[in-house]
């Protein structure tokens, strides 16, 4: 009898390992398996050994490399920020209706495949595009280059990126008791106050979790810089394909992105060790 | 004479549906008045256009004289305590507590002492830097009575303040809120559809029905003179009983399952020859007896089920296939059985007559 028993306790037990069996096996083969690999070549490739790790923290041109993806990281994501929080605020005010439509427009373009929207923006934004066409136009003769700046590459990845922010403030914002407004309403709250001392706090939770997320993405974003960027103003991400692509050079290229790894890991670590990551997906 | 605060005439419209009409009522300054009524019959309502959420489609809101119209909520001065208690959730105690003083300019040290001061005063000296979700749900309660009180308010509005605590902490916090009240001296109105409630806090009592009043009164009036038969089903336990009015002139009426009645004199309703209406006896004011009592009315009855309460009983006995309810001491109750058939008694002054 008590043998029975064991066995349906662990038959009940084994079941929903076996289930998540096929997802392990995914993660080993195509995410744990290049992972390490990536960290052995670091130490490896072209000798054993930390030298590559040295190259990353004392040549000045990956140093600047790094700093230009934090500095395009944190642009992007305020910018997402300033573009997003007044949507998300529009979204959760309006008619059920409207909220819709807006919602509707937002995912149309999140699902559109980023490569898609990346060549949309070159066509865009290219020196025979509607948009210089337009500054031509009213009157502006010889417009500089919009194409392959900073500009357009911020552009195309705050489009990118741009609905992370709107639906984690959404959310939070949707999930705001009206209650509290009018309860700091009877108090004498009212516009910049009641936004300050009331709205924006409640919502802070929101910001941060799409900061979060942009952030992170951001840090490793590859196709859009390379497309749309200024040659001279790399990513990190870009830096590593070219050290694969173009000089072979396996080892540099997987010391730089461990490192690019365990800063986001560490962004991520912050994150959690004040909200709890569980919560970064709402 | 005018009065504290004044509604007169307010009706309040959504689409085509009348959420409240024709309602008058005034307020005497540090009155208590409780708002009783069924959910839906526009107790909310009538408090939202009071503190400005929501404008009367008719009729005025005076303050001291003064109109209300066209001020803001903001404008306003007046304190709510909403039913969920509304605490600022990213705030401590004392800093919500703070927040009124907050936009009314004043430095945060002055209100910081005010709001601690205030804590103090609700019974919450200690807790100033626990955060609301630190906090269990009567001290919630607190922290939103403290904050809805802290800036001295012309007025205090509390809508189903005690509705999720509860029964233990329901009734310490009337006490606690009663007390408060009186030492501050504020100018009350209370919502509930606990009539138990409604009786040991309130001034007046003003009942709800269907987005009007049906009734404003002192709280044992009300209870012991019902005007409708809503007032005396609502408040109370009853005995309602139909009958047909023989001789207005007299207090007389006639009822299959009492006989004739003498019915005690009626203040406000005038009453018709013939008129069909209901008579209203309290459970407690009828006697049970083996035989009929010479100086009271009576009637007799079989009981079908006693439910002890162990200080006093329930019988409920039936006459005529009409239930009747009867209070008996619980002392009274071990002579009695299912069954036995006995006689109910009132005197004229037990009975009143109510109409639909
Ligand atoms: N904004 C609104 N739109 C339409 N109907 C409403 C609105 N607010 C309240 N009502 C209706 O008015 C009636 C009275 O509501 P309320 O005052 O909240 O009742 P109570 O507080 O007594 O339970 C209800 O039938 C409710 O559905
Ligand atoms: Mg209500």
């Amino acid at each position: 009898m008590m043998r029975r028993m064991t066995r349906l306790v662990d038959h009940q037990t084994i079941w929903p390992w076996l289930l998540l069996l096929p997802l392990a096996v995914y993660l080993l083969v195509f995410f744990a398996v290049p992972l390490i690999e990536v960290l052995k070549m670091s130490v490896t490739e072209p000798k054993p050994g930390l030298g590559n790790y040295q190259k990353v923290f004392t040549g000045a041109l990956y140093g600047k490399v790094f700093l230009n993806t934090f500095g395009t990281a944190t642009l992007v994501t305020v910018c997402c920020l300033i573009v997003g929080y007044p949507l998300a605020y529009l979204m959760s005010n309006t008619t059920p209706r409207r909220a819709m439509m807006i919602l509707l427009l937002i995912t149309m373009s999140f699902w559109t495949s980023f490569l898609v929207r990346t060549y949309a923006w070159m066509v865009l934004l290219g020196n025979n595009g509607p948009i210089i066409w337009l500054i031509e136009m009213i009157g502006i003769a010889d417009p500089p280059g919009l194409l392959f700046t900073r500009f357009s590459s911020t552009l195309a990845m705050v489009h990118i990126l741009a609905p992370y922010m709107i639906m984690n403030i959404y959310s939070v914002m949707k999930k705001i008791d009206p209650v509290l407004i009018r309860s700091a309403e009877s108090m004498g709250a009212r516009g910049g106050s009641l936004f300050r001392h009331i709205y924006l706090p409640l919502t802070a939770p929101g910001i941060a979790n799409g900061a979060v997320l942009v952030f992170v993405i951001c840090l490793g974003f590859y196709v859009t810089p390379v497309l749309l960027g200024s040659p001279r103003e790399q990513m990190v991400a870009g830096l590593i394909g070219n050290q694969i692509e173009q000089f072979l050079a396996f080892g540099l290229g997987s010391a730089m992105a461990v490192v690019l790894l365990v800063i986001t890991l560490i962004v991520l670590g912050i994150y959690h060790s004040r909200f709890g990551l569980d919560k970064l997906w709402g | 004479m005018s009065s504290y605060l004044q509604l007169s005439g307010i009706n309040k419209t959504y689409g085509n549906f009348t959420a409240l009409e024709n309602v008058d009522l005034e307020v005497e300054k540090g009155e208590f008045v409780t708002f009783l009524g069924p959910s839906g019959s526009g107790k909310t309502t009538t408090l939202m256009l009071i503190a400005g959420f929501a404008t009367p489609t008719r009729g005025t809101i005076d303050i001291e004289g003064a109109s209300l119209a066209g001020l803001d909520p903001q404008d306003r001065n007046i304190g709510i305590v909403f039913q969920n208690y509304a605490l600022f959730p990213h705030k401590t105690a004392a800093e919500n507590v703070y927040f009124p003083l907050q936009m009314r300019d004043v430095k945060r040290l002055e209100g910081m002492r005010r709001a601690d001061e205030m804590l103090d005063l609700v019974g919450l000296a200690g807790f100033s830097h626990r955060y609301p979700k630190e906090l269990s749900g009567g001290q919630q309660q607190r922290v939103a009575l403290a904050r809805a009180l802290v800036f001295e308010p012309d007025l205090l509005l509390l809508d189903e303040p005690l509705g999720a605590l509860d029964k233990n902490l329901r009734e310490q916090m009337q006490i606690e809120i009663k007390r408060i009240q009186k030492k501050l001296g504020v100018t009350t109105i209370f919502v509930t559809h606990d009539q138990t409630e409604a009786m040991s806090m309130s001034d007046r009592i003003c009942v709800f029905s269907n987005g009007k009043i049906e009734q404003l009164g002192k709280p044992l009036d009300i209870y012991h003179r019902p005007k409708t038969k809503f007032v005396a089903d609502f408040i109370g336990e009853s005995n309602l009983i139909p009958a047909r009015i023989t001789d207005a002139a007299n207090c007389k009426a006639q009822s299959n399952v009492l006989g004739d009645v003498t019915y005690g004199t009626q203040s406000g309703t005038e009453l018709r020859d013939g008129q069909e209406v209901s008579l209203v006896i309290r459970p407690e004011h009828l006697k049970l007896s083996s035989k009929r009592l010479a100086d009271r009315m009576s009637a007799g009855i079989e009981i079908e089920t006693i439910v002890n309460y162990g200080d006093n009983a329930l019988v409920i006995g039936t006459s005529e296939s009409q239930q009747i309810r009867v209070r008996v001491p619980g002392a009274d109750v071990v002579i009695l059985n299912e069954g036995d058939k006995c006689f109910i008694s009132w005197t004229q002054d037990d009975v009143f007559v109510v109409t639909d």
